[in-house]
């Protein structure tokens, strides 16, 4: 195996004085306008639940290519993320767009199933039409110190993905330490994941900073070592413009310019688009206006 | 509708070429400076009164970073000296007679103020030292209201400071501090001095005077008795008139190695009290165990804090070799993201050096490196046309021969050597007239607490650096000086038993 196999250990001290700096840059004028454009169009608008229906997929779909028509020159999201079952009604409604259709699977968000069914769901998923598969780890498993398991596992789901981007969900917020992040971040990588994702958005704490660092990071040593890039995508938790910024900062002054595309980089967030359509909103102009005035697909 | 929106966004978005560009330095962001009141002329403080020196001379002090005066400054001689040291003598008799819960409150209203004005001190504190303002602002002005705090608290506790000892104050303290953390520095020697029940007469250096007037202003108001606290600023004969002073008991100088043996010289044979704390040379030690990218944020915190103007600076790098190529890869890479510049903007990390002097010893030495035929690093950064700037700087591949190596630079200039074993390392760091401070970065802790204890230096950090506190003691060994400052141990240099 490769030398850097081996994971770093993590100081989370160091890490979390690291993003107070990055959360210290001041992000102003043009830097601010751009910097939330690029946040609009890494959106992965996104409905997870129990009660979604076509309808409600559909209303999504529409917004995703439609934040605000009233403001010029917006770009659409990148992708809307939604479970198998909807994938067909979601391609339909975005046919003839560049939104992606990103399906979670694996048994979502527990990953509590055999490996049989997970595969069954990831390819679901992708005969249905899905760009993008979201799957999540056996955060048990790993936990068990099983880590050929998880690693097989998401190596069986990779190739079942076929031509479809695999991301790999590692729920950070069961991971309970940061070594435990970068050494999942490790495997996930090794074992072929197209992007690695924080959270569900089903478990508390989502993405914070100090974890999303810490996978940069991974992403960033798995370059330096095969040339090979890795995407990311932090999820749950970030709603507000302010907070996009922060991770847009962090991510340009981790792993650079390259990186600094919706191709590379996503937000997982349902919410975030209307804040970020509230600050373009004031600047265009010139006053906040009622949230009613955004819409709320 | 939904066409012309797709056409703008393609598979990547359209807008990434102008955002990659923008990122680049981030939009600039000035902090304001319409908020401070700065006088074009400054006096000095004696007796609780601005008075106008008796050698009627002036200088000017001027913003490194743009080379331009910003005020005029007195230029106080030895018959000044002579007026604040008889002031600050008067002014002992009833000041340490003074119930020690008085004097809390008045060093409490000090913090107090300190905190209230502290945007104002943050920004002349950059205009007057070049520093950046993200430091100014974040680090320097509130750590100098919380030594205020925190010796405030001890002024009606030394009892408990030094139990069955009965600690009593030693009467006029002479202060001569630093360029590099004007009001910090004011902050560390002033608070425990009052806090004790001395008297004070501070010689801010020459190149920084205006925040430690701005804090007179602040004792002005507060009320403090007059002559308690006098501020003298002046030049070098300023400094040792004040050293020479009769009626000066204590002496407390930060400053320069060269400096530090002078005054050792000059108060041979009196019964003057003395705490130095000098240059320093420190070793910066990552182990094959470190956490890797928190070391190279702490080797950039080591060095480039504060332009490198830090006695305590890391300013050599010891890496084991086996992971030296990849820290060195990641260090250059960070190195490539610090924006150099304007200290009023809010996103930059490195601002200006100090004076022109300075920036002549800091190239001096980075000819002198290239000369000794060790490699070096500069990222391509731009910096500005005017005033005194300095990119950050590595040396690779060097030895403890080197003079870059041996001799403090006080800049942005880290130099880097690699190691193999523990018992090297600790030989190479202890191998230095120098004796201030340390780092260590390593997962273990019993690897830790073994350097700790062989490290002949007053501060180890352990995977982190440049960590400073009211309530810890700092200070060096060897010819970094003696004497603590801060905690407990800040206190005993200004009592007597």
């Amino acid at each position: 195996m490769n030398k850097s196999w081996i994971s770093p250990t993590i100081d989370q001290v160091g890490v979390e004085e690291r993003v107070t700096r990055f959360n210290t840059r001041s992000v102003k004028k043009e830097s601010k306008m751009q910097g939330m454009l690029l946040a609009l169009n890494m959106i992965d608008l996104t409905t997870l639940e129990g009660k979604d229906t076509a309808g409600k997929v559909k209303q999504m779909c529409y917004k995703a290519m439609h934040l605000a028509d009233d403001i010029e020159g917006l770009p659409t999201v990148a992708a809307v993320c939604v479970y198998p079952n909807h994938v067909k009604t979601a391609k339909k409604a975005l046919q003839g767009s560049n939104v992606k259709i990103a399906s979670v699977a694996t048994a979502f968000p527990s990953g509590n199933s055999s490996r049989k069914i997970k595969l069954e769901d990831v390819k679901i998923a992708v005969t249905n039409g899905a760009d993008e598969v979201d799957m999540v780890i056996s955060r048990g498993e790993f936990l068990a110190g099983n880590y050929n398991f998880v690693f097989d596992e998401i190596a069986a789901i990779k190739e079942a993905c076929g031509p479809a981007r695999l991301k790999v969900i590692l729920e950070t917020g069961e991971l309970s330490t940061l070594d435990n992040v970068r050494k999942a971040s490790d495997i996930a990588i090794y074992a072929g994941a197209d992007f690695i994702k924080t959270s569900t958005g089903k478990i508390q704490p989502a993405a914070t900073m100090p974890v999303t660092l810490v996978m940069l990071q991974a992403i960033k040593d798995y370059y330096d070592e095969s040339g090979i890039m890795i995407g990311m995508k932090p999820a749950g938790g970030i709603s507000t413009s302010k907070q996009a910024l922060q991770y847009l900062v962090m991510l340009y002054e981790t792993l650079g310019e390259k990186w600094m595309t919706n191709e590379w980089f996503r937000f997982g967030a349902s919410s975030l688009a209307n804040d970020i359509l509230l600050q373009l909103g004031k600047e265009k102009y010139g006053v906040y206006y009622s949230g009613d005035y955004i819409s709320k697909d | 509708m939904a066409t012309t929106k797709n056409k703008i966004v393609k598979k990547s978005a359209p807008q990434v070429s102008s955002v990659k560009s923008v990122f680049q330095n981030y939009a600039p962001a000035p902090e304001s400076s319409d908020h401070i009141q700065l006088k074009s002329q400054y006096d000095l403080f004696i007796n609780g009164k601005f008075v106008k020196p008796l050698s009627k001379e002036y200088y000017d002090t001027i913003n490194p970073a743009t080379g331009k005066k910003i005020a005029s400054v007195a230029k106080g001689n030895e018959k000044d000296i002579d007026a604040a040291v008889k002031s600050a003598n008067k002014a002992f008799e009833t000041w340490s007679k003074t119930a020690p819960k008085e004097r809390a409150k008045y060093i409490y209203r000090i913090a107090r103020m300190i905190q209230e004005r502290a945007r104002e001190f943050a920004v002349i504190e950059t205009m007057n030292g070049g520093k950046s303002i993200r430091e100014s602002r974040d680090i320097d002005v509130p750590l100098a209201a919380n030594h205020f705090f925190y010796y405030a608290g001890w002024a009606d506790k030394l009892e408990y400071a030094f139990p069955n000892r009965n600690p009593k104050p030693i009467g006029v303290a002479g202060q001569i501090i630093p360029w590099n953390f004007p009001l910090l520095m004011a902050a560390w020697k002033i608070a425990p001095a009052l806090a004790t029940g001395n008297t004070v007469v501070l010689k801010p250096a020459e190149t920084t005077p205006l925040t430690a007037l701005k804090l007179a202003e602040i004792i002005q108001e507060s009320g403090l008795p007059d002559g308690v606290v006098n501020i003298v600023t002046g030049f070098g004969d300023c400094g040792a008139a004040l050293v020479n002073h009769p009626q000066v008991n204590k002496i407390a100088f930060t400053g320069s190695t060269p400096v530090g043996k002078y005054i050792q010289k000059a108060i041979a044979g009196t019964s003057k009290k003395v705490t130095l704390e000098l240059g320093g040379k420190a070793a910066n030690i990552i182990f094959d165990d470190a956490p890797i990218d928190q070391a190279v944020e702490g080797i950039v915190n080591g060095i480039f804090f504060n332009q490198g103007h830090v006695c305590c600076a890391g300013s050599r790098l010891f890496i084991q070799e086996n992971v030296a190529e990849k820290v060195i890869k990641k260090l250059k890479e960070r190195m490539k993201t610090l924006i150099v510049g304007d200290p009023m903007d809010k996103n930059t990390d490195i601002g200006a050096i100090n004076s022109q002097a300075q920036l002549d010893k800091i190239n001096h030495y980075i000819k002198l490196g290239q000369k000794e035929g060790a490699e070096i690093f500069q990222p391509e950064c731009s910096i500005p046309s005017h005033g005194f700037f300095c990119k950050p700087t590595l040396f690779i591949g060097t030895s403890q021969s080197h003079r870059i190596v041996q001799e403090e630079i006080f800049g942005p200039v880290l130099t880097i050597q690699t190691f193999r074993t523990i018992e090297e390392v600790i030989e190479k760091a202890n191998n230095i007239p120098y004796g201030l401070s340390a780092g260590v970065w390593t997962d273990k802790g019993s690897k830790i607490f073994n350097l700790t204890s062989k490290l002949r230096v007053g501060v180890v950090w352990a995977n982190t650096y440049n960590k400073f506190d009211p309530t810890s003691p700092f200070g060096g060994y060897k010819e970094s000086g003696f004497g603590r400052e801060g905690g407990v141990h800040g206190l005993l240099p200004y009592v007597k038993f």
